[in-house]
Order: C-alpha cells, then sequence, then structure tokens
C-alpha cells in the first residue's frame, strides 16, 4: 500500500502517456476513458447554478485523492456535528426522556467524528464550516426529525459512495467504521418519525441494497445548509 | 492494535481486471445509477455479464471467496428470520412480525443477489442449528431469545462485510455493493436493539450503537463482539478528543466507531451455527 503516494497520484490525474505498471493504478482507472479535464469539467458544470458548491478557485480547498475524501467527509460530519448540537441545545416541543438521550448520544457521536477527522487530518484539515439552518424550525418535532433523516441518509449513502473513490485501505475502513454507526443512526430516526421504517424502500432498493451518492451529488444536496465556500476542484468523484 | 494488518497484499489481487473493463466502464456507472435505463431487479444479471465480460471463465478466487462467505451469512440471517416468522406464536404482534419480515426479504434479496452474481461459483446453503448446539435452545419458542440471536447475527453481518471491504478495494464496483449490503444490515442491526431495549428486562437499556464490547446482555456472544471496545482510531485515541463536555467518554468512543471482523473469526462465530 506504500506506493500509493499522494502526491505521485495527483501526477497520474493529470498524465495521458502512462507507463504500463501505472495502468493497474486505480487512482487512475477512476478516469479511464474520461481524461482529468472532463473529470474537471464535470465538477465545476455544476457551479453555475449554486454559489455554494465549489468554485474552482474560491472556498476551502478540499485537497486531492484521499485526502479530498477525508476533507469531504470532514465536512459532512461537521454539518451533522452543528446540527445535532443545535438540536441538543434547543429540544423540540414534546421531546421525550429516550429522544433527547438518543439524540443527544447521536450529537456526541458527530462530534467525535468531527474531532477525529481535525485531528487526523492535521495540516490537511478544512476550517471550521459556517452552517445555514435558516430553513429548520428547531422548535418541531417534525421539522428536526424530517433533516434528521435528510443529513442521516445522505450521509450513508455519501460514504456507501466514497468508498469506491479511496485508494488507501485504511481510509477505506474507516469509512466503514463510521458508515455502519451513521446506518444505525439513520434506521433509529426513521423508526422516530414512523416506526418500522428503519429500511424502507426509499432507502433500499428491490436488491437489499442502500443507495450510493457520488460526492458531487452530496455536496449539492447539502449546499443549501452550508454558508461557506466549498472548493472541491481536485475531489474525486464519479 | 492495528486490524488493517488483516487484510494487507491486496493490491496484488486483481489489478488486471480493470484493464479488462475499462471500456465498458461507461455501462457499469450507466447501470449502477439509481433508477435509470435497466430496472434496479434485473441488476444481479447485469452483475453476471460484466463478471463473464470481464473475468471469462476465471474469476479470481480471492473474490469468490468473499462473496461466498457473505452468502454464507446471508443464507443464516435468511432462514434464521423464515423460521422466526413460521414459528406460531412466536413474534408477538403485527407491527413486529412487520419488522422481521422487512429483514427478512433484505436477507432473502442478498441471497438472491450474491448466487446470481456467483452463478455456478455459488456455494450451497449449509445446514444451520439455531439453538447452536442448546446454547439458544428455545430461540424459536422464547421471543426474547429470538431477538437475542437477531442481535448477535446482525452485528456480526455489519462487522463481517466491514472486514472484507479492504478485500474488494480494487474493484469498485462489487465494493460498492457490498458496502451497499453493509449498512443495511446497520440498519437491521439498529432496529432490532430497539425492538430488544422496547421489551425491557436484561435488554431495557441497550442502545441502537454497540456501547463497549459485548452490551447485549448474552455473555454467550461474546466473540462477536471482541474488539468492538476499540477506543483508538488511525492512531488517534478518540478519548483524547474534546466532546461537548470535557473529553469524550470511553463509552461514546466506542459507539461512534463500528468495528471490523476478520473472515476466520466470523466463521468461527456462523460455525457454532452451521451443521455442515
Amino acid at each position: 500500500m506504500s506506493d500509493y503516494d499522494f502526491m505521485e497520484k495527483g501526477n497520474l490525474y493529470s498524465t495521458e502517456n502512462l507507463p504500463n505498471n501505472a495502468l493497474k493504478r486505480r487512482s487512475f482507472l477512476k478516469y479511464a476513458g474520461a481524461s482529468a479535464a472532463v473529470a474537471a469539467a464535470t465538477i465545476s458544470g455544476c457551479n453555475k447554478d449554486n454559489d455554494n458548491f465549489p468554485g474552482m478557485d474560491e472556498g476551502e480547498y478540499l485537497g486531492k485523492g484521499d485526502i479530498a475524501i477525508l476533507n469531504y467527509a470532514y465536512a459532512l460530519e461537521q454539518l451533522e456535528a452543528a446540527f445535532y448540537t443545535k438540536v441538543a441545545e434547543t429540544p423540540y416541543s414534546g421531546i421525550t426522556d429516550l429522544e433527547k438521550a438518543l439524540l443527544t448520544d447521536i450529537r456526541d457521536h458527530e462530534v467525535a467524528h468531527r474531532e477525529f477527522f481535525r485531528v487526523a487530518l492535521q495540516e490537511h484539515a478544512i476550517a471550521d464550516l459556517e452552517v445555514d439552518f435558516s430553513s429548520i424550525n428547531f422548535g418541531s418535532k417534525e421539522s428536526v426529525l424530517a433533516t434528521a433523516k435528510a443529513f442521516e441518509d445522505l450521509g450513508v449513502a455519501a460514504y456507501n459512495g466514497a468508498g469506491q473513490l479511496i485508494d488507501k485501505v485504511e481510509y477505506l475502513l474507516l469509512a466503514g467504521k463510521i458508515v455502519s454507526v451513521e446506518a444505525r443512526h439513520a434506521a433509529l430516526i426513521s423508526d422516530l418519525i414512523q416506526n418500522g421504517s428503519f429500511a424502507d424502500n426509499d432507502v433500499v432498493d428491490m436488491n437489499g441494497l442502500e443507495k450510493s451518492m457520488s460526492p458531487t451529488n452530496v455536496l449539492t444536496a447539502a449546499a443549501p445548509f452550508i454558508k461557506t465556500k466549498i472548493n472541491a476542484r481536485d475531489l474525486p468523484t464519479y | 492494535m492495528n486490524l488493517f494488518e488483516i487484510i494487507k497484499g491486496i493490491e496484488n489481487v486483481d489489478a488486471e481486471i480493470y484493464e479488462k473493463l475499462n471500456p465498458r466502464r461507461a455501462t457499469i456507472k450507466a447501470l449502477s445509477s439509481f433508477g435509470t435505463k435497466v430496472t434496479l431487479a434485473a441488476l444481479p444479471i447485469t452483475v453476471v455479464s460484466i463478471f463473464k465480460k470481464a473475468y471469462g471463465q476465471t474469476v479470481p478466487q480471492k473474490i469468490i471467496d468473499v462473496l461466498n462467505f457473505a452468502l454464507t451469512l446471508e443464507y443464516l440471517e435468511a432462514e434464521f428470520y423464515a423460521k422466526g416468522l413460521a414459528a406460531n406464536g412466536l413474534i408477538p404482534n403485527s407491527t413486529a412480525r412487520g419488522a422481521i419480515t422487512v429483514i427478512k426479504n433484505h436477507e432473502d434479496q442478498h441471497v438472491a443477489f450474491l448466487k446470481t452474481a456467483l452463478g455456478t461459483a455459488a456455494t450451497s446453503k449449509p445446514t444451520f442449528d439455531f439453538t447452536a448446539g442448546g446454547t439458544f435452545g428455545d430461540v424459536f419458542t422464547n421471543y426474547d431469545t429470538f431477538l437475542a440471536v437477531a442481535n448477535a447475527f446482525e452485528d456480526t453481518g455489519v462487522r463481517a462485510y466491514k472486514g472484507q471491504a479492504g478485500e474488494l478495494i480494487e474493484n469498485d464496483d462489487i465494493l460498492r455493493y457490498a458496502l451497499n449490503i453493509h449498512s443495511v444490515e446497520a440498519r437491521h442491526a439498529s432496529h432490532i436493539r430497539q425492538m430488544r431495549r422496547a421489551r425491557g428486562g436484561a435488554a431495557g437499556n441497550l442502545k441502537p450503537w454497540i456501547t463497549g464490547a459485548n452490551d447485549t446482555g448474552v455473555s454467550a456472544v461474546d466473540p462477536i463482539y471482541t474488539g468492538e471496545d476499540n477506543q483508538v482510531q488511525a492512531g488517534v485515541d478518540i478519548t483524547s478528543l474534546n466532546g461537548v463536555n470535557g473529553k469524550i467518554s470511553v463509552d461514546l468512543a466506542t459507539e461512534a466507531f463500528d468495528e471490523p471482523l476478520s473472515k476466520e473469526d466470523v466463521l468461527q462465530i456462523a460455525g457454532l451455527f452451521i451443521v455442515n
């Protein structure tokens, strides 16, 4: 695994003529059939309609390769942690003791994820994101749980989709350790909305498979809740 | 403890496959996006055809092994829930019955998906003993025992898929399918744990997530939770990080990250329920 050097991958993305052994690198092969320029264009193409989506040269730069994926996860964890922090600070009307305890646990898990990424990424970590929760009514159980469901389902689909874009097996395993906890959250939140809806067909298909979402689609979905501009120009996606 | 040591040497497994798959990548991506062009129900057939075109008659044994390992666990879960649903008077009400049916249907779908992907390489269904040689003798007559075993199976499934992800890192499509099953197993685990909590008694404080190691109140399943109490991730001790009130507690540090289990450990556990 040691030869998956981060900078080397960066070079692979931009190299048209690769030596034969480089063909075996999945980092290149993700873009097989499409040049790096096309991949970048796909991302930037989403900019036009959304100020929050990655600008090419401005905003919090996620980095390249696995670093970018980890920062992408860090951004999502920041969003979730901020949301549940607010939920715990301003409990919705009629909240039960059990709901409060479980939602506080979830807050603490998301804070643990966030702080882990902050420390693990060290100097590569993006800054603290400014969130926009103006569309959420924190006094309303319905609004809070609907938002929680959206965030949890999005988080699971995001990690599910990011797996194949990760190069280092250690990071893939880390993502795996987090995604199943997010899925446990997601199931609970769905059940709080309607008991028994923990794995409904809005998130699980006819083969019993949950959704995956590409980083591009996830960031687009999360954009309304994030004020800080995110520069995802080198974020691997599909 | 370095969990990553278990799954070293992955990159040698099947780098060649990418060269074979390259011309078809656009097709694969088109097929794998939700609800486009091909119906979801038809996807397993597509998986087979992709396999055959990419590998010819020689799908790497390592990938077959991972998928057959997964299939064995899915056989176990599918038959377990089918027998539970068939046992008269076991599941006490329609809400519980609905939830178990949802889970059973997913396990059936996973079996079908994996069997179709594996084709003739699919392993056959073992004969199971859900009492595990008498340890859970009343598994189909005592609802709490049934839920306890379900709890154990679902948490095992989550750990098992997680443990194999690294084995599949070189194959984007199969890795994605495995991850897409993995999170569904975690949703099941979450709900079964809530069902147990609602029953009260020994499981009355059970959470949807795993606290420490074996938090199920059933000591017979200790091996399933070995290492779940790990609190160090990528060299970072989670309890050294700032939480909302002081440092993050050990309980929260272990809840926030699920841990993988090696294939050998999972097979040893599953083996308790397999006659032959």
